[in-house]
């Protein structure tokens, strides 16, 4: 991606978080308010860069994914129900619970991708509608299974919410726990910084990573690009398109899964119908934004991530607000922005996206 | 003239109806039966619940009027999501352009009385609040429209974005300037509309109203204008090949903007028509989910108005009868969006259908949507 996207996204989170900066000045150092927007930022970020990185999978393989927001919706219900399976029923204890909620958070993810795979490269259904079919269809059985399962008398919890296992703990707790307070002085310096991130969002990173690598420095990479470019050259010297495509559609169904358990297992302990609230979307405008790389989708989803840092920081700091400034209802318009950013980016105002040549078209033999 | 009706004409007419209807009325018997699979596993009696679903739809002339309730926005937001299709676009935003729709004809409706300082007869007052609801919703579907044509932002994204703008905006509007401010309120919502801003209903004791049988009368208003005029035909032409009408020397810009304000005209007057004719205000949240339903709606109805018609007295009767059918066997309202997904997928993947019941017979493709790039 070019050095004037950088510059203009650097640029854009510069001046959010100026803006909390001058405001909380009065309640807090700025050291400390641009070290909490930091962290916030990756933190909320992270279902935007894993949805990213699924819209990518797919995308640079050739199928248009607007599903992702279902996939998450999906796998934040079944990671979670999942995850309380094993640690009330099967009695697991917290951790593993949490972890075997992920597994099946991606696997959820990996199920819904499967079956957009089979509708847009098998039936050839356009990828649109199939996307919008997944989306329907993951708040249809969430919203219907959360209610029957626990909203319900006769239900297996007899009409309560059961006790989650709570969430995924951070670096620091989890450095801690492993060497039983042996190492006070790394978890002392890991604490509080900004790296002390919980395990989704520091694996989200290491995935922006390792998907640059393998898109562009190995033969799968390669192989991925020539079905999303040239789909008849790829078959011509012998890929399999139709393998290659659901094998990246399913792997983007797992980043999508991953992305899910963000909500339900590492950001809150609950499940709520509709919870994923756009945030699927944003993921794939923060892809178009960033080009189809995954450096760049990463960049704009840390956009995103900033200006909701900022509406979190701003409820913190809001007897600070300046009357004037309250009377804009700040929080709205600042609620507002990502939805604004995203429509501004589509539009090609601050540079022009090239999405992969065959995106969106079924390959007939 | 008397060739065209006759009874060769007629029977071929009929034969073309029953086709284009098998492979929809298949794909919702198909949804029904694994529908009935998931009841059955989650412990339910499908037949029981299928039963209550059916009698709370259509087994009574109450029951038929809930059903014709619900079936009116579903009609107009069916249309217009069916209109943005023929003009080669998706708009997945009628949820957006209705509820903007509701609030403004609401904003009408309340506000102009007080602000004109006496009371207006109802053959002015009830245009005025449809008509600024229909204008609410037709510019808001104008900015993607226009944001595609002249800037090539996708419009699938662009909509979805002015879904959420317009949700917080509403939210914004409910719980501040427009919220009703009688004492025992503590909910988001408007005051009452006046009474001179009210559609009555059809008859009374029953909440059927004139909005339905506006809805039937918009859904052939459509079809007109889609197949009897130069506008409709310029709409399509985009829609099947946006070079050919290029080159014909359509200004195939500025029929997007249209189309897409077309479509948000008819979202905006399944919100005005909910506020003016139902429910009497507009309250933060009832219009959840009418997107989407729109969306499965004019796929059912294969995107014409009498198919969308039918579809949506289906739908309808399902969110209708569901209330019965959670009463009768305890199964939640919420399975019918999971029969109506599924609906959808087999409608979408007309492919499964056809390969399920072996239907040989194989229509023309339509091109529905186009990728990012287009």
């Amino acid at each position: 991606m070019e050095l004037k996207r950088f510059g203009f996204i650097a640029a854009i989170i510069i001046v959010l978080f100026s803006v909390v900066v001058l405001i909380g000045s009065s309640q807090s150092s700025p050291l400390i308010i641009i070290g909490s927007m930091i962290a916030t930022t990756i933190a909320v970020a992270t279902p935007l860069t894993l949805g990213a990185l699924s819209g990518l999978y797919c995308e640079r393989a050739g199928v248009v994914n607007i599903g992702i927001e279902g996939m998450m919706l999906a796998a934040a219900f079944f990671g979670w129900l999942a995850s309380i399976y094993m640690n009330s029923i099967f009695g697991w204890a917290a951790l593993p619970s949490l972890i075997g909620g992920v597994f099946f958070a991606m696997l959820t993810g990996g199920l819904f991708a499967l079956l957009h795979a089979v509708l847009s490269v098998t039936f050839k259904v356009d990828q649109i509608i199939g996307g919008t079919v997944i989306n329907i269809l993951a708040i249809g059985i969430t919203g219907f299974l959360n209610r029957q399962m626990f909203f319900d008398k006769g239900s297996i919890f007899g009409g309560n919410v059961p006790h989650a296992p709570g969430t995924l703990p951070s670096l620091g707790k989890a450095i801690n726990s492993i060497c039983n307070g042996g190492c006070d002085g790394l978890v002392n310096s890991i604490s509080g910084s900004v790296i002390d991130q919980k395990p989704i969002a520091l694996l989200a990173i290491l995935l922006v990573i390792f998907t640059h690598y393998l898109l562009f420095y190995t033969r799968w990479g390669l192989r991925m690009r020539a079905v999303g470019e040239h789909p008849r050259a790829a078959d011509t010297v012998g890929i399999n398109v139709q393998r290659m495509r659901y094998a990246n559609v399913i792997i983007g169904g797992l980043m999508a899964g991953l992305g899910g358990a963000y909500f339900t297992l590492e950001s809150v302990p609950s499940f709520e119908p509709l919870m994923t609230n756009g945030r699927g979307f944003i993921a794939l405008a923060a892809m178009i934004f960033g080009n189809w790389t995954p450096f760049g989708a990463w960049a704009a989803a840390l956009v995103f991530g900033a200006s909701q840092a900022m509406q979190i920081n701003l409820q913190i700091f809001r007897e600070s607000i300046p009357p004037q400034l309250a009377v804009l209802q700040i929080s709205y318009v600042v609620g507002l922005t990502p939805y604004i950013l995203t429509m501004l980016i589509l539009t090609g105002i601050i540079g022009k996206t090239t999405p992969p040549a065959a995106d969106g078209q079924p390959y007939e033999k | 003239m008397k060739d065209k009706f006759s009874i060769n004409v007629v029977w071929s007419w009929l034969r073309a109806a029953l086709n284009a209807m098998l492979v929809p009325v298949l794909a919702v018997f198909t949804a029904m039966v694994v529908g009935g699979i998931i009841i059955a596993m989650v412990g339910g009696n499908p037949f029981d619940a299928y039963l209550g679903l059916f009698q709370g739809a259509f087994g009574s002339a109450k029951a038929w009027s809930e059903t014709a309730v619900w079936a009116t926005p579903y009609i107009f937001a069916g249309l217009a999501v069916a209109v943005a299709f023929k003009g080669g676009l998706f708009n997945i935003g009628a949820e957006g352009q209705l509820a903007l729709g509701a609030v403004f004809s609401a904003w009408i409706g309340y506000s102009l009385p007080d602000a004109l300082g006496f009371d207006l007869p109802a053959i002015i007052h009830i245009p005025l609040a449809v008509g600024f609801g229909v204008l609410a919703g037709a510019l808001w579907a104008a900015i993607p429209g226009a944001l595609k044509a002249y800037m090539g932002g996708h419009e699938v994204i662009n909509t979805i974005m002015m879904n959420y703008i317009a949700l917080n905006l509403t939210s914004f509007l409910l719980n501040g300037a427009m919220k009703d401010p009688s004492p025992t309120n503590v909910i988001a919502r408007t005051p009452a509309i006046a009474l001179s801003a009210r559609i009555p209903p059809l008859m009374d004791g029953l909440r059927v109203h004139w909005g339905f049988f506006l809805a039937l009368v918009v859904a052939g208003l459509v079809w007109w204008v889609l197949w009897k005029t130069k506008v409709g035909f310029e709409i399509r032409t985009v829609g099947a090949n946006p070079d050919a009408a290029r080159y014909a020397g359509m200004d195939v810009k500025n029929i997007i903007v249209l189309t897409m304000a077309f479509s948000g005209m008819l979202a905006g007057l399944a919100g005005a028509i909910e506020v003016t004719a139902l429910n009497y205000r507009h309250e933060l949240g009832f219009s959840m989910g009418y997107g989407f339903d729109a969306i499965a709606i004019a796929l059912l109805g294969k995107t014409h108005p009498l198919g969308i018609v039918l579809a949506a007295i289906l739908f309808g009767g399902m969110r209708n009868g569901a209330t019965r059918m959670q009463f009768v066997t305890q199964i939640p309202t919420d399975v019918i969006s999971v029969i109506q997904a599924l609906v959808l997928l087999f409608v979408a993947a007309d492919a499964i259908i056809r390969y399920i019941y072996r239907i040989r017979t194989r229509e023309d493709r339509v091109v529905l949507t186009r990728g990012w790039g287009g």
